[in-house]
């Protein structure tokens, strides 16, 4: 009992500290603390570079606010700014009604497929039927995992979640799943690293469900800043107008990433 | 004449009431928390994942009790080589046991999953032999690192019980012609288990909380079903309060169970 009293204690404690107002001098916004290439991972220093984080420093001057790259963990993000931890989320997050119950978003700032990848030399597609009586690895929380829990969680034989898409894609080379499902951009990240190209092979987009996999990128944010939502709704218009957006895409892709 | 000096004994402080002031005033303050934990905090979730949890519940205990059972096993021949073993045994053991404790575990859990088992993979033998299917699972590394660590650390508590037996028992136990396995069956066993049992009862509660590392190589557990919890519904507090209860109530049955099986066991006129 007397254990029981203290870790209740301990944790009133830590959920007082956890709503004290935050100070607001800067924005801070959260990545995932997780490497996700190309998008955002730390450099040999410790620095935080790729496409998202240029598009942070893009999008932050044009709004004209200051702000700090966070990493926080993924399965964590939500509720760190919900908690006001972190002031917005900008790590590839998925626009979803079951997201929108949540946090707010803001417009899509990029959209690409979800993509099944798997070993070379095994033929099979990324439906239902190609996947039968594979083991299936994702992410925990992504839109992919959710999609794929509705598809493919019938007929595959396991659905293995990982904590990080890096480590489904080491398994897969490992052999100890059969395919993998995530975004097309991340997986081609892996599919041309050495590893990859030594294992694996796409075996395709999933068919679109705009229901589970979104209606693209968006900006996280708390349902009530609904002023920081309208400026980076602006602020995004502005860099894909004035080109910022395409010339930092150029050095990071060959297509574009905006979608339709 | 001298006073015939009354021997002294220890007695222990009667169990005391529960309604002194301050424990009522205790039990007041944890009763709130109850309320306020149940009232002002989402709960709604908890018939959905019933299931999954007790599932998960299950994983634990099991993962729990087969790696401290083999990993038991392994430890009282770790222990007794460090005791009598030849030196290159007696070697070999201490260097195993001081390799697993100066390390931590979730490292030697990940060099077995992401070292070993892709190297396994690496090999079309092994990929195509029988064994491949539990090989490339998840449990069968959870299960090798958390026995081994159990095996290191109960080794070297089962060689301190080894060595604290009283020679004279030994002797005596020699001098009544037992053979060496009839004494170390009969005497040298049972005593350093019995001299071990309190240790082994923190060491058990401490295994129960290492556990949750497998979670992190996709092995199921109460752990993982409550992390799945925390991002399916995006709340932080509920799922990790639940779980910190439920790991209360394990760890509170283990001590008991533990408690029941040292009171079996005669202490005095040994």
């Amino acid at each position: 009992m007397k254990n029981l009293l203290k870790s209740a204690a301990v944790a009133l404690a830590v959920s007082v500290a956890a709503f004290a107002p935050a100070v607001a001098q800067e924005l801070k916004i959260g990545v995932a603390a997780e490497p996700y290439p190309p998008f955002s991972s730390p450099d040999a220093s410790g620095k935080w570079v790729g496409w998202e984080i240029e598009f942070i420093d893009a999008l932050c001057g044009e709004a004209k606010v200051k702000c700090v790259v966070t990493p926080v963990a993924w399965d964590g993000i939500i509720p760190a700014l919900t908690t006001k931890k972190i002031d917005a989320i900008i790590g590839s997050m998925s626009i979803t009604p079951e997201r929108e119950k949540t946090i707010a978003f803001s417009d899509k700032y990029y959209n690409t497929p979800a993509a099944v990848i798997g070993p070379k030399g095994q033929k099979f597609d990324a439906t239902p039927e190609g996947l039968k009586g594979k083991i299936l690895g994702v992410q925990v929380s992504t839109v992919s995992a959710d999609y794929a829990k509705k598809y493919f969680a019938p007929v595959v034989s396991e659905i293995k979640e990982y904590q990080t898409q890096d480590e489904a894609n080491q398994d897969l080379a490992a052999g100890r799943i059969d395919a993998t499902q995530a975004d097309l951009i991340t997986l081609q990240a892996f599919l041309d690293s050495d590893q990859g190209k030594a294992c694996c092979e796409t075996k395709g987009n999933v068919k679109d469900d705009p229901e589970i996999l979104g209606a693209g990128i968006g900006i996280g944010l708390r349902q009530e800043d609904k002023a920081l939502k309208d400026k980076f709704n602006a602020a995004i218009k502005a860099v894909r107008a004035n080109g910022t957006y395409a010339a930092i895409s150029k050095k990071y892709f060959d297509f574009d990433i905006y979608g339709k | 004449m001298s006073e015939v000096q009354a021997p002294v004994t220890y007695v222990p402080p009667k169990a005391r009431s529960l309604f002194e002031p301050h424990r009522l005033v205790l039990m007041a303050v944890a009763a709130g928390l109850v309320f306020c934990m149940a009232w002002f905090m989402r709960w709604d979730w908890l018939p959905r994942y019933q299931e999954r949890l007790i599932y998960g519940v299950g994983q634990t205990l099991l993962m729990l009790f087969s790696t401290a059972i083999v990993g038991f096993l392994f430890a009282v021949p770790l222990g007794l080589a460090q005791v009598t073993g030849p030196r290159p045994l007696a070697w070999a053991a201490r260097g195993f046991c001081t390799l697993i404790r100066g390390t931590p575990l979730l490292l030697q859990l990940w060099l077995l999953y992401y070292g070993l088992g892709s190297l396994f993979a690496q090999y079309p033998e092994i990929r195509s032999s029988f064994l491949w299917p539990y090989l490339r699972q998840a449990w069968p590394y959870g299960f090798a690192a958390l026995m081994l660590s159990f095996a290191a650390y109960e080794g070297e508590v089962m060689r301190g019980a080894f060595a604290g037996v009283p020679k004279g028992e030994l002797e005596a136990a020699r001098a009544y012609g037992m053979g060496r396995f009839t004494l170390f069956r009969r005497i040298w066993l049972p005593r350093a288990v019995q001299r071990a049992l309190p240790t082994l009862t923190g060491e058990t509660v401490l295994q129960l909380k290492s556990t949750p590392l497998v979670a992190t190589v996709t092995v199921v557990d109460v752990y993982a079903i409550i992390s799945r919890v925390r991002q399916e519904t995006y709340l932080t507090y509920e799922p990790l309060l639940l779980l910190a209860l439920i790991y209360l109530c394990l760890t509170g049955m283990l001590v008991y169970a533990f408690k029941l099986l040292e009171n079996r066991i005669p202490n005095r006129g040994a």
